[in-house]
């Protein structure tokens, strides 16, 4: 019975996949087609994983597997109801003429007037066909984010239907952030979205990019989402992604980044939202002196299920990475982290820090962590961690002997668990958001503006 | 304002307070002093409410109430302070924002306004002049990567802020260098009035050339061996510890009550 139904969901993608191919026919290049059909036979073979994938052990997709989703593949196939007020409460002041929102995957606004000459935000089945983009787009597409390992990456793959390329220009420095927004209604029927997004930072090139997800209500949809990121040689970039997904949302998405040599690439994610959500996690150092900071923040509560799989790959020598991730569990809730950090052979003067640190706040709360480390390099700086623990009592006497009730000592210190990752985000809104957002969620009587 | 009557303590089923007799007035600065081990910091953290200790006898009256039935926050708010021997770190969590907290859960308990960020940031302003603190200590979180003497400076400024009624420092002398020791004791100095009352637990004499008690008790092995006048301390200064022995006899014979 019930892989009947995975049968007759799978059927859904294929039907979609037809009518995608069929609708993109005009004017879109033959390689996109032939890309789609590889990458749909790809997930006919693969289908969504199962626990017993190694990769997949802690976290089961069943329930994505078995429902029933209607894929999005362009901008009228689903009513939506979003409304402005939807948007603004998901948007920055530091991105009021930089922004890109799309709904249910597809583009729908786009404000661009204040990005310099030359940068180029777009939606990216528009750009394939662009003769000016088709090229570039066409040599790092799906060329990081392998969809012969994932079944949710070849899903993407085949059925993305709207998205964003993003190019900043050699030399060129973005003042503002640049945010892509992805909104989600949860309708019926409950929709599947495949948001992409290429982006590309040539040479010395400075931008800061926000990726952020969120529902209208609380309803459930599937968010299955593909983000390549290419910097070239000296590219900095700094990349947000911020998923608060509705409490019954799916989320599956992958970031995949090409380091070029002494780029830098700066990246915070947060979790906080949706009843599922895993994100896998590549960055590949395969140039010289690159450096980047994989940073990230899980919150959830209870039914909340959250797994990060992170690999940051040291191919070249003289790289550094610095990786903290932190976790707050409540309730009856799960998180997985699995940090790999690979050193390949001849990888010298490696310099890699990886932490994990989760803070549980109730005894039903469970975490899988699994920081792994396989060095074939031998001239290299590696360390790594994690810890599981509950509020430190040492933390809350001290609190206490201040006058703090000990409800209030421990919400401060909680505050201030998730205050050394969100502390770091340098776009003020979003920092002020985030507070916000964890406040609420420990009940906190303390105020954000505070005398920091 | 501080009545310690025959306090015995046990941590993990050991007795370190063997019979703690100490009375401590208004306008008073009293010296607890002791080797190693004599237990006069778990005499410290007993009045803080420290939950690693427990009371097996005795009683602590604290303005004329049971001290030992009030929770930490509670004693705090009702006015004991105490200065931690090692201070602890809070991650994440700015001085400014936690003092402010401390200082509002203060005023809220005693039916007064609560301060606004600003008004606030006056008030610290003022308040960390006096253990020389700059303002950039205020947006740093609490204690993280301060140095030793910084931490201690620390503890001061809360205790400016927060104005207790009975304030315990715990060693706070141990691990600062010269400069920074003056500038604690100068700090403590200025807070101490007519109307409230300092112990000092310390080690060494040194700390007493600064703040000077009025009264210095020596603990050994738990009891209060030898009690006297600051010249006590400079005895203890030139001839050590050996020479006073524990107390022999029930409840510490030696212990008698300070007027």
């Amino acid at each position: 019975m019930a892989s009947q139904i995975v049968k007759q969901q799978e059927g859904t993608y294929q039907a979609a996949f037809q009518a995608l191919q069929q609708r993109t026919t005009a004017g879109s290049p033959n390689w996109i087609a032939r890309l789609r059909e590889s990458a749909m036979d790809r997930f006919e073979q693969l289908g969504f994983p199962s626990v017993k994938d190694e990769e997949w052990k802690y976290t089961n997709v069943a329930p994505i597997s078995k429902s029933t989703f209607e894929p999005v593949i362009g901008p009228t196939d689903i009513a939506s109801v979003l409304t402005a007020a939807d948007i603004t409460s998901s948007t920055y002041a530091e991105t009021e003429k930089s922004r890109l929102v799309f709904r249910n995957g597809n583009l729908s606004q786009r404000e661009v007037s204040g990005l310099p000459a030359g940068v180029v935000a777009i939606d990216l089945v528009e750009a394939v066909a662009h003769e000016k983009y088709g090229a570039l787009i066409r040599e790092h597409l799906a060329r990081n984010a392998d969809y012969n390992a994932n079944g949710f990456t070849a899903l993407n793959t085949a059925l993305f239907s709207s998205g964003a390329f993003v190019l900043i220009p050699r030399e060129v420095v973005l003042e503002s952030p640049l945010h892509l927004l992805f909104i989600s209604d949860s309708l019926d029927p409950k929709p599947a979205t495949f948001p992409r997004v290429l982006i590309v930072a040539e040479e010395n090139s400075r931008a800061s990019i926000i990726e952020s997800y969120t529902g209208v209500n609380e309803g459930s949809y599937f968010t299955n989402a593909v983000i390549e990121i290419v910097l070239k040689d000296g590219a900095r970039l700094e990349h947000y992604k911020i998923q608060r997904e509705s409490a019954g949302a799916f989320h599956i998405a992958t970031t995949s980044a090409d380091l070029g040599s002494n780029s830098s690439y700066d990246t915070t994610t947060i979790n906080f939202g949706a009843q599922l959500s895993r994100h896998d996690i590549q960055v590949r150092m395969n140039h010289e002196g690159a450096e980047c900071w994989v940073d990230g923040l899980y919150m959830i509560g209870d039914g909340q299920h959250t797994d990060t799989h992170s690999v940051i790959d040291h191919q070249q020598p003289h790289c550094t990475s610095h990786q903290l991730y932190k976790g707050i569990l409540d309730g009856k809730s799960h998180a997985v982290f699995n940090g790999k950090i690979f050193v390949r052979h001849g990888a010298q003067k490696t310099d890699a820090m990886q932490t994990n640190k989760n803070l549980l706040l109730s005894n039903e709360a469970r975490i899988d962590t699994k920081p792994q480390l396989e060095i074939l390099a031998d001239d290299v700086k590696c360390a790594h961690g994690a810890a599981v623990g509950q509020i430190d009592e040492n933390e809350l006497f001290y609190l206490e002997t201040r006058g703090i009730h000990p409800d209030l000592a421990k919400n401060l210190l909680t505050y201030g668990f998730a205050e050394e990752v969100i502390g770091k985000i340098k776009i003020d809104s979003i920092r002020k958001q985030l507070d916000e957002a964890v406040l609420n969620r420990i009940n906190a009587r303390l105020e954000v503006s505070g005398a920091s | 304002m501080l009545e310690i009557r025959d306090l015995h303590t046990t941590v993990d089923g050991n007795e370190i307070l063997k019979g703690i007799n100490l009375t401590v007035k208004k306008g008073e600065i009293h010296a607890i002093m002791g080797p190693n081990g004599s237990g006069k910091s778990t005499l410290a953290k007993v009045l803080a409410g420290h939950p690693s200790y427990e009371v097996t006898k005795g009683e602590v009256l604290y303005e004329g109430k049971n001290l030992l039935e009030m929770a930490p926050d509670e004693r705090a708010r009702e006015g004991v302070f105490m200065a931690f021997q090692y201070p602890i770190e809070v991650p994440g969590v700015s001085n400014a924002q936690f003092l402010r907290l401390a200082y509002n859960e203060k005023r809220k308990h005693l039916g007064e306004e609560e301060l606004d960020p600003l008004e606030f940031k006056d008030l610290l302003k003022e308040r960390a002049a006096l253990v020389e603190m700059d303002a950039s200590f205020m947006s740093r979180s609490v204690n993280e990567g301060f140095s030793g003497g910084e931490k201690k400076r620390n503890e001061i400024l809360q205790m400016a802020v927060l104005e207790p009624k009975l304030a315990i420092l715990d060693e706070t002398d141990s691990g600062l260098d010269i400069d920074a020791l003056r500038i604690v004791a100068h700090g403590v100095n200025q807070l101490h009035n007519s109307e409230n009352a300092t112990i000092v637990v310390t080690h060494y004499q040194r700390l007493l050339n600064y703040i000077v008690p009025h009264y210095v008790h020596v603990l050994v092995q738990g009891c209060i061996a030898r009690e006297g006048g600051k010249e006590l301390a400079l005895e203890l200064e030139e001839k050590g510890y050996d020479w006073i022995t524990a107390p022999v006899g029930k409840d510490g014979a030696g212990a008698s009550h300070v007027a």
